[in-house]
Formats: structure tokens, C-alpha cells, sequence
């Protein structure tokens, strides 16, 4: 029964994206955290999450990544979204995330603002 | 009208299981996929309130769908998430923003507000002994 995410980083000039494959629960908001905060350890402030493998999110693991926005908020970092689904970014927009952590449509739209 | 109920152990992850079924029956009235994964993730968020909140001694969560519509062609979902466990008020609750979230050292208690974001109808029927939710889509 177990929906387990797979999370993979890819380090860029500047930037970082994190890739996530499979169901953003507690434990896998959790998986997205760790992986977000060591990003900020190693000095990257602009990161970008990548939820094309992602099909099914709750509101736990949505929870978590407001933990995430509020640490960049603190740093001033950047945090953006893109390749969501139509659903999850629209219950991004229900509770407000995309005011602080922008959606963008694809990944090349995506690094191309973020960068600028 | 057809119907159709699960009685789903509260254990992790449930959640998904209800959301299989929801699929499946939004698929049989020929509901479009985004509005299939509206249900689903609505019916995710129900079965999670009820596990984390519900406290019901039973330890189960009762999901039930109907189909309803004119004449063999039904149009409408129906989906009623229940619990035996303590209920609350529902107009007690704060409504949640980001701005607020923000700066809580909890940052969950969100479904609510989604499950309204996302289906036509909803409907919280909740007293000492259970709570319902009640969601509706048309296809």
C-alpha cells in the first residue's frame, strides 16, 4: 500500500532542482525538506521543485513545504514550483503558497525567471 | 443510484485506497481527468482529517459513493466520509491563510479549505457521535 517519493538533485550554477517522483505525504514532505535544507547548507539560495513525477500531494506534505518557503523567506532565497498538475496547482492557489513560492508552467521558464 | 461503501482501516495511507475508488466510479460517469483528480485529492484530504482528528474507537473510516443522475446517465458524484469518532464544530474552526501559517509554529489544518476549493458541494454533518463529510462534483 506503501506510495513512497523518490527525490533526486540536480546542482547548477546558482541554482538547484529538486526532481520528485511519487506521493508528497508527511514523509515525503519530509523527504523534500531534508534534501531542500542541505541544498541551503551548501550555500544554494535559489532552488526550484520540479513535480512532473508527482500525480498526488496532501496537506501534511504541503504543510512541510511551507516550513520549506518560510526558511527561504528568512534567508531571502528563492523557492519556486513548476510542471505541477492541474489539481495541485490549484489547491497551491487555494491555500496561497504561489503568493510566496511562484508556479511556473515548465522547467525552462522556470530556471530562465528564477535566475534573473 | 448506485452506491458503493469502504470500510477502510485507519491506518497510513488509507487515504490512497479511498482515492483508487474515487477514480474508478468518476471514471464510470465519464468524468474529465482533472476533475477526477479534484475528487481524489478531496477524498485524500477527508480520509486524512478523520485519521488524524476523529479519535473514533473504532479505528475506521467509512467511505461512501454514489452515482446519481437522470435516466441512466448519471452526471453526479457523491462522496460521504465518515467517522464514529468525538466531531467538532465546524464553525469553530479558523479559516486557514498562508500569511497566518507562515508565522504558526503548526502549519497543517488545511483540508477543509482545500476539500471546498475543489468540490461543488460540501456538507460537514458532525455531533458526539461522528462526523460526515459530504462532497459532491458533477461530471
Amino acid at each position: 500500500m506503501t506510495e513512497s517519493l523518490n527525490i533526486t538533485v540536480d546542482r547548477r550554477e546558482g541554482l538547484a532542482v529538486i526532481y520528485t517522483e511519487g506521493y508528497i505525504n508527511n514523509q515525503g514532505g519530509e523527504e523534500i525538506a531534508k534534501a531542500a535544507y542541505k541544498l541551503l547548507d551548501e550555500g544554494y539560495k535559489t532552488l526550484l521543485l520540479n513535480l512532473a513525477g508527482t500525480k498526488i500531494v496532501n496537506s501534511i506534505g504541503i504543510s512541510i513545504l511551507i516550513e520549506i518557503i518560510e526558511k527561504m523567506i528568512e534567508i531571502d532565497g528563492k523557492l519556486g514550483f513548476c510542471c505541477l498538475t492541474p489539481t495541485i496547482e490549484k489547491t497551491f492557489h487555494i491555500m496561497g503558497l504561489a503568493q510566496y513560492a511562484p508556479i511556473y508552467p515548465d522547467e525552462a521558464t522556470a530556471v530562465a525567471q528564477m535566475r534573473s | 443510484m448506485r452506491e458503493v461503501t469502504l470500510a477502510l482501516p485507519m491506518v497510513p495511507e488509507m487515504e490512497i485506497e479511498a482515492s483508487k475508488t474515487a477514480t474508478a466510479i468518476a471514471e464510470s460517469i465519464r468524468m474529465s481527468p482533472d476533475r477526477i483528480d479534484e475528487v481524489r485529492m478531496a477524498v485524500v484530504e477527508a480520509c486524512i482529517n478523520a485519521l488524524e482528528h476523529s479519535h473514533a474507537s473504532d479505528r475506521e473510516v467509512y467511505v461512501t459513493f454514489q452515482v446519481l443522475g437522470e435516466g441512466g446517465d448519471p452526471d453526479k458524484l457523491r462522496i460521504m466520509v465518515r467517522d464514529t469518532g468525538i466531531g467538532f464544530s465546524p464553525d469553530g474552526l479558523e479559516e486557514p491563510t498562508i500569511e497566518g501559517k507562515l508565522k504558526a509554529v503548526r502549519k497543517r489544518g488545511w483540508g477543509l479549505k482545500i476539500i471546498r476549493g475543489l468540490m461543488d458541494e460540501v456538507e460537514i454533518l458532525s455531533g458526539a457521535d461522528g462526523t460526515t463529510v459530504v462532497m459532491s462534483k458533477m461530471r
